[in-house]
């Protein structure tokens, strides 16, 4: 029994880390439509720059000021130079769009930091916390209930945002409906430019966590396909089915892993995230908290 | 802070591209199919920078081979299959034709596998691609040289054995194979469970998936089998993140031993404190204090030659890897020009007997300024691995420390498993098998 809480936690824990890269995405979906395949690109840059910056000698919370101040212009940036040119283009434009930008950042970082893989070192030992070990026989990781704490306070910070503030609700109005939306005088540009500093802000969060857990190198854009089944489960719009869908898919994996995997040589808990997504796609295509769209004919 | 080499190398690649013939007369010309952007970039940039910077070496200080100077283009695959094609389609005819290829990647080395027969270019693969190669029989222009996976996993046995107090004391320990979800992880698992059977010992094997940043789960299995020693035959980011997690899981780093391709400083360094005590297998030693590298960096770094952009890699794991690279082009071509003549340059059918009929024994090493930086190598027709030894070694938190002596893996055992597996192929295939008695 102690086996299957431990790897519960674990894969919840787990699940956690994937909501923290889904949430960038849910954050441009929600305010742009525009589902941003740049998000594990962007993890790595933040990562990279933050890393490379305090090797620079700068302080710790300097260099997380300084990296968050190059995350805000790579997101205007990329609301001035690459979506507002594509402003009324269809979806898959957008998207086809955010794959170039993919490929433009991964070069970028690599040029200005180099290809070395880094070490993160945030001051939060990696080791099992003692008394679970001691008392339950459960090993559970210092660091990722650390992690999770962290993402927790981020998702708390990003619902207030969204709930209490002007532009949360300016947000919220544009990701309902962008033209009834532009009508009321919310400057639609300028909520982009906000949307996509936000998702550079928790691409920052994510790739100090992730890259503090595996160290800092090219790998961290994969961790986006880690959130695709999040996505998928949780709905691209909902940042509380971003977290749900982020622990139940964690757990999924992890379960399977251990107990299923065996029977097939293992190795299977990339794919069964991906098939237990579809699944749900059959049943729910907006996912779990994901809006239902009704087209006029 | 901006690397310009990124920027710069393909430039010149495009330039070079452009021009009709890149090496002149008297020039040998040597493609690669480097990677220096993408996931694999500091793999590549190290291994290939070392390469580079041996040829540079032989040219400036000794003028090329006998006289006839290293001449290379460089063509960025992104460690890609279908790019590597391109990329060897587009330099195998170049500056009178490739000497030999050394494709840096297991499935590059599986796609050009039946090109090179045709195109008649040597294949050599230090310590990747398929093991049943080295049956020369069979594959004719595929060399993986000095080392295969195989030769690895018998010492990584060996190694355990010797540390638990020998073969008798392996009988009820459990082995783990924490591997790669690929044919590449795949790979040693039949050596291994060759010597479960032979030693008596548990075997256990756990699949990885790409890329392997992720393995909560498969260290939650090994806490439940509590084994003795795990073998990590990772790649890319699933080393460190294994390494992070065998802390995060409690299990002692010094029971953690990884294959050459877990052994970087790339490895080690992204996991920080937790990579101490960790111990992997090696073909080569590193360190920028060795004669060699400290020759090279004389001769060419001291005039601003070096291929390294960052200085403080040169000596590294990767870099050293890439100067064997370099030794085995460059003492292959010296070979051929022995019989086909010297001063001449060589055709791929005639470096491929230059590699065949090799022999890097320790007088050659150390008139090479390489005595104790690789095993001593004797290749012939029907061997093309020629060495198998293997040393292992410890990150100590700063450096990697050498722990033992070459060791010899159980030939006979191995051959007959690759004359097995080789045979098959040659079946399957059709392939009718070269009588090397007939070779000279």
């Amino acid at each position: 029994m102690a086996f299957f809480i431990e790897t519960l936690i674990g894969g919840l824990l787990s699940g956690v880390m994937y909501a923290l890269v889904a949430l960038g995405f849910v954050l441009i979906y929600k305010a742009s439509g525009v589902f941003n395949f740049a998000q594990g690109a962007l993890v790595f840059f933040a990562a990279a720059t933050f890393v490379g910056l305090l090797e620079t000698g700068l302080p710790f919370w300097l260099a997380i000021v300084a990296t968050l101040a190059a995350m805000v212009v790579v997101g205007l940036a990329t609301e001035r130079f690459v979506l507002r040119p594509l402003v009324n283009q269809p979806q898959i434009t957008l998207f086809m769009v955010t794959i170039g930008l993919t490929f433009f950042l991964e070069g970028l970082t690599q040029m200005i930091w180099g290809s070395q893989p880094r070490a993160l070192d945030i001051g939060i030992e990696d080791v099992p916390v003692e008394w679970l070990i001691e008392r339950f026989n459960i090993s559970v990781s210092r660091f990722d209930v650390f992690a999770a704490s962290v993402a927790l306070v981020l998702f708390a910070v990003l619902a207030v945002f969204f709930q209490k503030t002007r532009i949360g609700r300016a947000l919220r109005a544009v990701a309902d409906d962008h033209q009834a939306a532009m009508s009321i005088g919310i400057p639609l540009q300028q909520i982009w430019g906000i949307v996509w500093a936000a998702a550079g802000f928790v691409a920052l969060v994510a790739g100090i966590m992730w890259g503090a857990r595996n160290g800092v190198q090219f790998a961290l854009t994969f961790t986006a396909l880690k959130a695709l089944p999040v996505l998928i489960l949780g709905g691209f719009e909902s940042i509380p089915g971003a977290i749900l869908g982020g622990l139940i898919i964690g757990a999924i994996e992890k379960l399977a892993e251990v107990y299923v995997g065996p029977m097939f040589g293992g190795g299977i808990e990339s794919w069964v995230a991906y098939i237990v997504a579809l699944m749900f796609l059959l049943v729910r295509p907006e996912g779990l908290f994901g809006e239902k769209h009704i087209d006029r004919v | 802070m901006l690397h310009r080499k990124n920027l710069i190398t393909p430039l010149i690649g495009l330039v070079l591209a452009a021009s009709a013939g890149v090496a002149a007369a008297q020039e040998q010309f040597v493609p690669l199919l480097s990677y220096r952007v993408g996931a694999y970039a500091s793999g590549g940039s190290g291994i290939f920078g070392g390469y580079i910077d041996y040829m540079s070496y032989i040219n400036m200080k000794e003028g090329g081979v006998n006289g006839v100077k290293l001449a290379w283009e460089e063509c960025e695959t992104e460690y890609n299959n279908s790019r590597g094609v391109e990329c060897y389609e587009r330099l195998k005819k170049k500056g009178g034709g490739a000497a030999l290829v050394q494709p840096l990647s297991t499935g590059i080395t599986y796609s050009l596998i039946d090109r090179v027969v045709v195109d008649k270019v040597p294949m050599v693969t230090l310590g990747y691609g398929r093991t049943d190669a080295a049956d020369g029989r069979v594959f004719p222009w595929v060399f993986p040289m000095i080392t295969t996976y195989w030769s690895q996993a018998d010492a990584m046995v060996k190694f355990i054995a010797k540390k638990e107090g020998g073969d008798a004391k392996m009988k009820g320990k459990k082995l783990v194979h924490l591997y790669h979800d690929s044919a590449y992880g795949k790979e040693p698992i039949g050596v291994f469970q060759a010597y479960a059977k032979k030693l008596g010992y548990e075997f256990t094997a756990i699949a990885v998936p790409h890329p392997g940043n992720e393995q909560s789960s498969q260290w939650q299995q090994i806490r439940q089998i509590k084994p003795d020693y795990v073998i990590l035959w990772g790649w890319g980011v699933m080393n460190p993140t294994a390494i992070k997690t065998a802390q995060r899981t409690g299990f002692p780093r010094e029971k953690l031993i990884g294959v050459w391709w877990a052994g970087a400083e790339e490895d080690v360094i992204p996991a920080g404190a937790a990579s101490k005590g960790y111990t992997t297998a090696a073909f080569n030693v590193s360190g920028d204090k060795l004669p060699l590298v400290q020759d090279i960096k004389k001769v060419v770094y001291a005039k601003g030659k070096g291929n390294m952009e960052d200085e403080s890699r040169v000596g590294s794991v990767l870099h050293t890897r890439g100067i064997v690279h370099g030794i085995i082009t460059v003492e292959a071509i010296r070979k051929a020009q022995e019989k086909y003549g010297k001063g001449k340059v060589m055709t791929g059918e005639q470096v491929r007997w230059g590699l065949e009929n090799l022999n890097l024994d320790e007088a050659r090493l150390k008139a090479l300024n390489a005595a104790g930086f690789m095993p001593p190598l004797k290749m012939s027709c029907a061997d093309h691995e020629g060495s198998g030894l293997v040393k292992f070694q410890t990150w100590d938190g700063n450096q990697w420390k050498v722990i033992s002596d070459w060791i010899t893996p159980d030939k006979k055992m191995l051959r007959d498993m690759i004359e097995e597996s080789s045979t098959k192929f040659a079946k399957e295939k059709g392939i009718t098998l070269r009588d090397c008695s007939k070779e000279s």
